[in-house]
């Protein structure tokens, strides 16, 4: 199955992040695909590359970093909620990209499943 | 954006999807509303269906009067009374929220389809997306 994934809330602060990602892992470990995350409102914190989290904690822009580019999942954060938080292209993971809201469509058109996580 | 050279494509039929956002939190407590009402917005520019169903305190997104000068944010709540315009044309409200909440159908500022618990949860098993805001 293609689960699309779309995440909400922030790092660190709400457990939905985590829960997103230990989906998506456990999705791909069952030989599911993930066609897409989507991070919008606050969810666009989680690709930044301001944390720098202690080391005996979960780095979690790090490990989704890691996530994309081991399975080629495309990762979208939302233009209009980055620039309410000073995110650009300089200070993005490597392999997410920032777009509009069209693309949270199209991720709902091109999933099997559309997988919120949030509050 | 990327998106928005797909708005001019001719969507088959197969492409074609139910989408509904559910409201389910007060307007201002959090970005949620609004966030989801943005979606929306967007979305109606690609020839899905779209529907809106207010629950919980989704139901407030629609109350008349709102007055938000005192909190220094800007009221989005006329934004919902114009989706009909963008082909958002089902909009609902769960009747055991309003109940609840002590409000009446002419409490909101749209015209909505007030359905019960039963009809709503076989209102929900016929969507393909349903997007929690």
């Amino acid at each position: 199955m293609k689960f699309g994934i779309l995440i909400l809330e922030g790092p660190y602060q709400h457990q939905a992040g985590d829960s997103a990602y230990n989906f998506a892992e456990a999705a791909v470990a069952k030989g599911h695909a993930i066609s897409g995350l989507f991070f919008y409102c606050d969810g666009v914190q989680n690709a930044t590359t301001y944390m720098t989290p202690p080391q005996d904690d979960r780095h979690i822009s790090k490990r989704w970093a890691e996530f994309i580019a081991k399975h080629g999942v495309d990762a979208v954060v939302c233009i209009a909620a980055s620039k309410k938080r000073g995110i650009t292209d300089a200070n993005l993971i490597k392999g997410a990209r920032i777009a509009g809201l069209g693309q949270l469509t199209e991720l709902g058109i091109e999933s099997d499943r559309l997988i919120a996580f949030g509050d | 954006m990327a998106g928005e050279d797909l708005n001019e494509e001719e969507r088959s039929e197969e492409d074609k999807k139910k989408f509904l956002f559910l409201m389910r939190k007060a307007p201002y407590g959090s970005i949620y509303p609004q966030g989801g009402l943005e979606v929306i917005l967007i979305m109606a520019a690609y020839d899905q269906t779209i529907s809106v169903l207010f629950a919980d305190d989704g139901v407030f997104c629609l109350k008349k009067g709102q007055e938000t000068a005192g909190i220094h944010v800007k009221d989005f709540s006329s934004a919902f009374k114009v989706l009909e315009s963008y082909g958002v044309e089902h909009l609902y409200v769960d009747k055991t929220s309003l109940e609840e909440r002590g409000m009446k159908p002419e409490d909101l500022l749209t015209g909505v389809e007030v359905v019960s618990s039963d009809e709503m949860s076989g209102f929900l098993s016929g969507q393909d997306v349903i997007l929690p805001f």
